[in-house]
């Protein structure tokens, strides 16, 4: 099933999101032509429940191979985080709002106005999902358009501050505190499908680069480095499934453990892949007009948003030293098995 | 490649094998509850002929095997569950360990019935003990070029060579020996064959190799004239190449390659819950290592079911012995430095620090038994198309 509802979005993204397009939105360009295309294509609602509005009904697990084409496509908008957000506000009954949707957290300032710093895709969503840091924990839904916006490291991405009649005026619902992991599991998946798309373009690149007469990929150093990095690909794939997976019940609940081991491992894996292909690549992988750059850029900054590997391994490491495992094995067994809960 | 990447999903345990976990804790629980734990850490290097016997009378040896033959009849998941339980409680299964693994298995696959008749119950009983002849002196990792060699007479095999690095070769009753049988060592993987040897046979000489921490567990078997009877041969003459091959699929993707510093880990993570042990770089390097593991026991069951739907997944098996063996090299590592990274005076339990000692001592070899790491990155990049 999910393979028909892969190959549509490849054929979509192959269309409508050529490098050519994510350049230009990267560039300051809009972003509301791609974003109407994706929107025509219903994708954005695959996490509805098919009694709402044309919703597909598939699980987060089901959806994994949409999100990863996210990653893998560099998508310059927030598809894969609109997806989560739709769904979240039909379970809390809120009426969605057409257009794309960017989730963030940031705390109240005293003026009553909302902050958030760095919010991923910032600057091209319409909407913006947001937690209200501090209890009781709320979510709002915020037009970017209201925000004062000021710009961050990523150039897709926006500092957003909302002055407080903004945020009296937004639709809200309780209990938003699960919002940064499930932002935690969405990169990490849409990071296993860039590292995927580096690791397939450097083999691709050491096979067909010629030095000393024949192809690079026929030294045992650089065969050697590639065999690293379809391991770091293999393992974070692995891991980006499991933060995607919570038990066999049709929810979005996300699981603090996986969506944990998920965002560490994809984040420890960007580290090493970016490194390993632009070493294999020599110069030329470094310029901007080379395309590699597209995603090793992305490689890094998702592996900073919403919370580098270490940040996660503090939370995993809370739930081992301060939890109910018994043993280490017993963490193991509760973040990989896929019908534990 | 990337199809075999993208093909391995997350893997349930069937509830059945899963429901062997708790009956095996609580025989382990039992069974090692004097045993301390540097001693606990030695785990697959362990011996212990008697705990073995133990575990074949409760019918968790051999679990894959036929019931015809005194196996049990079960699924790869059944002794996934069993042996991730034993490595967890450091349980001491050197002994039979390769019988169970990879003997037992690979008679049941290329033996006649009369081999499978006579080898597979005493293995499932815990009473016939095997270890692995396939490295010699100058080959190493390279076995295609074995020397030893076997001719063939009117009413067996003479028996010439050595082997080395045979893990457990003076505890064990039988080897399987990769050995020659035809050709040169030119003649890289043409004219290998597998033989069972008695190791009881005269002309046999076993020699213990004692190891930077004292222990003995593995050995030089010298052949020199052995006389072996003709159905010392295993599977097809000059198949020994394709055989072993397949054989190092079961070695390469276990729980084995996970689990070998778990105990410390478990013994440090006990310290770790004091008071005195806690510190925020403890709990987030507890994490670090837990991010990495969890991933890998993910691959390592994936393995697992194409294993079990009797494929033989070489390439996915190199993939997570390599990282698998990454991590169980860091543990001592990353400890130690916590450890002796702390303030002078933090009181750290002896036995604790025993424990690293050991395993900062034997981890290099976690990355050479099985394949060396250059061997398994060649072979992935093989499975890649490069080579």
């Amino acid at each position: 099933m999910e393979d028909i509802y892969a190959d549509a979005l490849r054929g979509l993204l192959e269309d409508c999101c050529t490098l050519r397009h994510v350049r230009e939105i990267e560039a300051g360009g809009p972003a509301g032509a791609l974003w109407e295309a994706i929107e025509g294509s219903g994708f954005a609602n695959a996490l509805l429940p098919e009694s709402v509005d044309d919703g597909a009904g598939l699980t987060l697990a089901d959806a994994f191979a949409l999100l990863e084409l996210c990653g893998r496509f560099a998508v310059p908008v927030p598809l894969a985080e609109t997806m989560t957000a739709r769904a979240l506000l039909a379970q809390a009954g809120v009426r969605r709002p057409g257009g794309s949707i960017a989730l963030a957290a940031g705390p109240l300032d005293a003026d009553g106005a909302l902050h958030c710093e760095r919010v991923v895709f910032g600057r091209v969503a319409d909407w913006v999902l947001a937690q209200v840091e501090g209890a009781p924990s709320r979510c709002l839904l915020l037009p970017v358009d209201a925000a004062e916006a000021t710009p961050a490291v990523a150039p897709l991405d926006a500092g957003l501050r909302w002055p407080a009649d903004a945020l009296a005026a937004a639709p809200s619902f309780e209990g938003g505190e699960a919002l940064r992991l499930h932002q935690a599991r969405l990169l990490a998946a849409q990071l296993a499908g860039a590292l995927s798309a580096v690791f397939e373009r450097t083999l691709q690149y050491a096979n067909e680069r010629q030095q000393f007469g024949r192809a690079i990929g026929k030294f045992q150093a650089i065969q050697h480095q590639l065999s690293v990095m379809a391991e770091h690909v293999f393992a974070a794939r692995m891991a980006a499934q499991m933060g995607c997976t919570a038990g066999d019940a049709p929810t979005l609940a996300p699981d603090a453990l996986r969506a944990a081991v998920a965002k560490a491992r994809t984040s420890e894996a960007a580290l090493e892949v970016a490194a390993l292909s632009h070493s294999i690549h020599g110069a030329i992988g470094f310029t901007a007009e080379f395309d590699l750059q597209v995603y090793t850029r992305r490689l890094h900054a998702w592996r900073q948003a919403a919370g580098a590997e270490s940040h996660w391994h503090d939370l995993i490491g809370t739930l081992l030293v301060d939890g109910r495992f018994e043993r280490s094995l017993d963490l193991l067994r509760a973040a990989t098995d896929p019908v534990a809960a | 490649m990337s199809g075999a990447l993208s093909s391995l999903s997350m893997t349930a345990i069937p509830p059945e094998d899963e429901a062997l976990r708790a009956p095996v804790r609580a025989f382990l629980a039992e069974a090692l509850k004097d045993v301390p734990a540097p001693v606990r850490a030695r785990s697959w290097s362990g011996y212990d002929g008697a705990f073995s016997r133990a575990l074949g009378a409760r019918g968790w040896l051999g679990i894959t095997l036929p019931t015809e033959y005194g196996g049990g009849g079960r699924s790869a998941f059944a002794r996934y569950v069993l042996v991730e339980e034993f490595l967890n409680a450091g349980a001491p299964v050197g002994s039979h360990w390769i019988a169970d693994r990879q003997s037992g298995p690979l008679i049941l696959k290329y033996g006649t019935e009369a081999q499978k008749r006579f080898h597979l119950p005493r293995i499932c009983r815990g009473e016939s003990f095997f270890c692995i002849g396939m490295s010699e002196p100058n080959a190493g990792s390279d076995l295609a070029s074995v020397r030893t060699r076997a001719v063939k007479g009117a009413d067996g095999w003479t028996l010439n060579g050595q082997k080395i690095w045979t893990t457990n070769a003076h505890h064990c009753q039988y080897m399987i020996a990769l050995v020659r049988t035809s050709g040169e060592p030119e003649d890289r993987h043409k004219g290998l064959s597998q033989l069972i040897v008695d190791l009881s046979l005269p002309g046999v000489t076993v020699r213990p190799i004692e190891d930077l921490s004292g222990d003995s567990h593995f050995c030089e078997v010298f052949f020199d004239n052995v006389q072996l009877p003709a159905d010392a041969l295993i599977g097809a003459e000059g198949h020994g190449w394709e055989q072993v091959t397949a054989e190092l699929a079961f070695e390469r993707s276990g729980p084995e390659r996970l689990f070998s510093s778990i105990v410390l880990f478990d013994e440090w993570l006990a310290f770790v819950r004091t008071e005195a042990g806690r510190t925020p770089s403890a709990v987030r390097l507890a994490g670090r290592i837990m991010g990495q593991l969890a991933p890998l026991r993910a691959m390592s069951l994936a393995v697992t079911r194409k294993v079990a739907e009797g494929g033989s997944p070489v390439v996915e098996a190199a993939l997570v012995k390599d990282l698998g063996t990454g991590v169980e090299q860091l543990i001592p590592a990353a400890i130690a430095d916590d450890l002796y990274g702390r303030a002078e005076g933090t009181p750290v339990p002896l036995e604790l620090l025993l424990t690293l000692e050991y395993v900062t001592q034997v981890a290099p070899s976690f990355s050479l038994r099985g394949g060396t790491r250059d061997i398994l990155r060649g072979m992935i990049a093989r499975g890649l198309g490069l080579r």
